[in-house]
């Protein structure tokens, strides 16, 4: 049984459809990349699965359970966290309120510590106590990802991390990846920058306006049908 | 307070009694302005209600004290957690409903609960004025230099409103709470991708705003008279309060608490008619020239 | 394509119910007008204040509902408007229905800098900031002797009865002066709110009032296509000074006595009007309308209780909130899709073939 399955998924804004029957899943300890243009619906998806946007409780099953509509502080504490598009550090708080604020809802004992956090990204820990708001793009791009970390949960979803970020920079934090899969949580990265998504995917999910367009292993899919799936027609 | 004659003239104890009143008047504002700021700060909310329930609260205490007999200290001990639950289940059951994005909802639902608990007032203890049973302490005085003295209950009341302060920036910058309640006000949507539920961190918000608004009742009830109707008044010294100080620090509101005090006793002492009208001016010339208030927080 | 090109566009607001409602509007407006020939003077004095009320309701309405300006200061017009009026007929001794005007005048060149004042504070803050201006006011008047101070004054009969217009009307109907007073509030106030609901029509229907719906809508967007925020806000602000000034002196005409406290009242004039419309549906004309009648009613039967009757009054305010927050007009034009006095802007097209 899959840890994540989503079914004819469905998403709304107001009279607007923006997901049209979307079936994904995500097996435990996998990586999952989603790829997709600008509007093609990835972020509403995610928004959808940590209960930011409502959808019908059958069409998202975790860990067996349905868990669509639920709030997001009880999708939290079923063990999916997010870090979210933009970083959205809180910025009264400094780097380190920012990341004990993530293990508000600590319901499971886990791995991933402040010390831990700290042994994952050493530049985090000489700057604990400033405010989140002094840190560079990607200094707060792993204040957010550790942020997340710090709920323990089964499954972590990345809102376009690369995002604003300098090429070093991306590579330092898609480094850490591994890491954060070696504790046995599953990861779902929706990624704008293609090759990137390839290299650190088990599986591939294509978005287009809504709907789902491809999806395989980033060995079958060729540089045509990734094409063709991302722009469609 | 006696106004001042012309054969007396400005002399500098004159001067510095009136400032050292003022200050001391500060205190009492800046009780009743901390639990406005808290509310405003966590949610973006200002109760039009805000001064009939430290009126409310001032009652509650009347009746516990009248009730328990454990003297008025058992009186505000027994309505404490009283205005906890009232601002609590305020919150639960009305704000949380009416607030969003639209400002209307929340200020017309507070104006409405404004004139409902005037009157529920009025209708439940009549107009009288009450005042808490002080057991003498209103009339001592301490003496200070140059034959001025401080009453015991102003100097009560200004040590109260510090360690209120104190105790709430503890609780915003050194708790787990006060992390909760400052990533909520930062970012809502985000504190709940936190697994924080605001609802329930507004509600307690509201709480402990009611908390502070007994104690403000308490040192509002044993200095002078009140009554039903004087709540609108009290909302807006710690308006006018919150704004000479500057959102978002309650440092600023004690600030701010001060200075309002000490115009309306500087007024006071020139005529006492003019006691609200200086402080209103006062008010309207800090708002004309610093629209954020003296001391702001800069990240607003 | 070529479809489109024969085919003229234009916006309309008129819709065929609200045609027949204006011609309702007008045969309400005449029978209203005729009605203290053969009603009772109860009734007159009753409809002074409805009509007084409503007008009011209107400017608050066009302030709040449409400006998005929450002000729980506008008493300080009223008051203001009331004792200017006082100030006009008793100190300078001008005819009462010139000094109505007058005061009207006066609110509003008066609200030109309080709002300077007032607009730097935002939302919640710029509604209690406008209540200090009020106290501001209200404390102001009371240092003033020559108007009674803080006990307040009494108009002369020289002035209450004495008016050109009085007489006329004593004249033609017939009647005594103190019935020929009543009349003459009477229609003075008909006229006022007539007016006023033509004036808040006419606005709401014109540029501006398009304007004021962008505002209130989105702020932000609206400055950004060109929307000039500040004057126009100023703009409703001042106009809404001078209709709360003018309704405050013709009603303090009528009551002849006045004191600071009652002519500045939070309760009389902010939350009875607040209370009138958003019981009867904020950001509508009709809401006010449908308001101030709930409002007649519910103060015929409760205000022999006093406090009850407020407690009442603000349960009620909540209520409405909570449940059903676009009044009681609101909902039922929600529901039934009805409109008397439609602003909304319809895109019209003419000409051409029907669409393929």
């Amino acid at each position: 049984m899959a840890l994540l399955e989503t079914r004819g998924l469905t998403a709304f804004y107001g009279d607007f459809q923006a997901l049209f029957g979307i079936d994904l899943s995500v097996e435990a300890g996998e990586t999952i990349a989603i790829i997709g243009s600008n509007g093609a619906g990835k972020s509403t998806f995610l928004r959808t699965l940590t209960g930011l946007a409502p959808t019908r409780p059958e069409h998202i099953h975790f860990d067996g359970k349905p868990i669509g509509g639920l709030s997001a502080p009880a999708i939290v504490s079923q063990g999916i966290a997010m870090v979210p598009e933009g970083r959205r550090l809180f910025p009264s708080l400094t780097v380190e309120e920012n990341l004990l604020i993530g293990a508000w809802s600590q319901k499971r004992a886990g791995h991933w510590t402040l010390g831990k956090i700290y042994q994952l990204f050493p530049n985090l820990a000489e700057r604990r106590r400033s405010p989140s708001t002094v840190l560079s793009g990607g200094q707060q791009q792993m204040a957010a990802i550790g942020r997340a970390l710090m709920s323990n949960p089964r499954l972590l979803l990345c809102d376009e991390i690369s995002l604003g970020l300098a090429p070093i920079v991306i590579r330092d934090i898609y480094a850490a990846l591994p890491l954060i899969r070696q504790v046995g949580t599953s990861l779902i990265v929706v990624e704008q920058d293609i090759a990137q998504a390839l290299a650190v995917a088990d599986r591939v999910y294509c978005f287009q306006e809504g709907r789902m367009t491809l999806a395989g292993k980033p060995s079958e899919l060729t540089r045509e049908m990734i094409h063709a799936a991302y722009f469609g027609g | 307070m006696l106004p001042i004659s012309v054969d007396e003239g400005l002399t500098l104890t004159t001067l510095i009694d009136i400032l050292v009143q003022g200050i001391l008047l500060g205190g009492l504002y800046a009780l009743f302005a901390a639990g406005l700021s808290l509310i405003f700060g966590v949610m973006r909310l200002v109760n039009l209600a805000h001064g009939d329930l430290i009126v409310l609260a001032a009652y509650l205490i009347l009746v516990a004290t009248n009730a328990l007999g454990v003297g008025v200290v058992g009186g505000l001990a027994a309505a404490i957690p009283a205005m906890f639950a009232v601002g609590y289940l305020l919150q639960r059951l009305l704000f949380n409903r009416v607030l969003g994005k639209d400002i209307l909802p929340p200020l017309l639902t507070s104006f409405g609960l404004s004139i409902f608990l005037q009157n529920g007032m009025l209708t439940g203890f009549s107009a009288d004025s009450r005042r808490l049973p002080a057991g003498g302490v209103e009339t001592l005085s301490v003496p200070i230099v140059g034959g001025l003295a401080i009453g015991v209950l102003p100097l009560l009341t200004f040590l109260a409103a510090v360690c209120v302060i104190v105790s709430m920036n503890q609780i915003f910058y050194r708790t787990a709470l006060g992390r909760g309640f400052r990533a909520v006000s930062d970012d809502p949507v985000t504190a709940q991708l936190m697994g924080i539920d605001n609802r329930q961190m507004f509600a307690i918000a509201m709480g402990i705003a009611m908390v502070v608004c007994a104690i403000a009742a308490f040192f509002l009830g044993l200095r002078a008279n009140f009554d039903p109707t004087i709540g609108p008044a009290r909302l807006i010294f710690a308006f006018e309060a919150v704004i000479i100080g500057g959102l978002g620090s309650l440092w600023g509101t004690l600030a701010g608490g001060v200075i309002l005090g000490v115009a309306q006793t500087a007024g006071a002492a020139v005529d006492p008619e003019w006691q609200l009208l200086v402080g209103h001016l006062a008010f309207l010339f800090v708002l004309v020239l610093k629209p954020r208030g003296l001391f702001p927080r800069s990240a607003d | 394509m070529s479809v489109l090109a024969h085919q003229r566009f234009s916006a309309a607001t008129g819709t065929r119910l609200s045609a027949i409602a204006g011609v309702g509007a007008l045969a309400l407006v005449a029978l209203l007008a005729a009605l203290p020939f053969f009603a009772s003077r109860g009734l007159i004095q009753d409809l002074f204040l409805v009509f007084s009320l409503l007008a009011l309701a209107q400017y608050w309405n066009l302030l709040a509902g449409y400006a998005g300006l929450v002000s729980v200061g506008q008493q300080a017009f009223v008051g203001l408007g009331a004792y200017a009026l006082f100030a006009s007929t008793m100190l300078a001794g001008l005819d009462p229905v010139l000094s109505i005007l007058i005061a009207g005048a006066v609110a509003a060149i008066v609200a030109w800098p309080v709002a300077l004042v007032v607009f730097r504070l935002k939302n919640a803050y710029f509604a209690v900031g406008t209540w200090v201006v009020a106290e501001v006011f209200r404390l102001v008047v009371a240092q003033i002797k020559s108007l009674g101070g803080g006990t307040g004054t009494a108009l002369p009969k020289s002035v209450t009865n004495d008016s050109a217009l009085i007489s006329l009307i004593a004249h033609v109907t017939g009647s005594r002066t103190p019935a020929a007073r009543d009349m003459a509030a009477y229609w003075l106030a008909l006229v006022v709110v007539v007016l006023t609901m033509a004036l808040v029509y006419a606005l709401l229907r014109s540029k501006r009032g398009l304007a004021l719906s962008a505002i209130r809508d989105n702020e932000g967007a609206a400055g950004s296509v060109g929307v000039n925020l500040a004057r126009t806000k100023l703009y409703v602000y001042v106009v809404c000074a001078f209709g709360a000034g003018l309704t405050g002196a013709l009603i303090y005409l009528q009551k002849a006595r006045i004191s600071p406290d009652a002519a500045f009242s939070v309760t009389d004039w902010t939350a009875f009007v607040l209370f009138i419309v958003i019981i009867g549906g904020i950001a509508t004309i009709e809401g006010p309308i449908v308001g101030v009648l709930i409002f007649w009613l519910l103060q015929d039967q409760l205000a022999a209780f006093g406090a009850w009757y407020l407690m009442i009054l603000g349960a009620l305010a909540v209520c409405v909130m909570l449940f059903f927050p676009e009044g009681v007009w609101g909902a039922l034009a929600h529901r039934y899709d009805i409109h008397l006095f439609p602003f909304r802007r319809r895109l019209v097209v003419s000409g051409g073939k029907g669409a393929t």
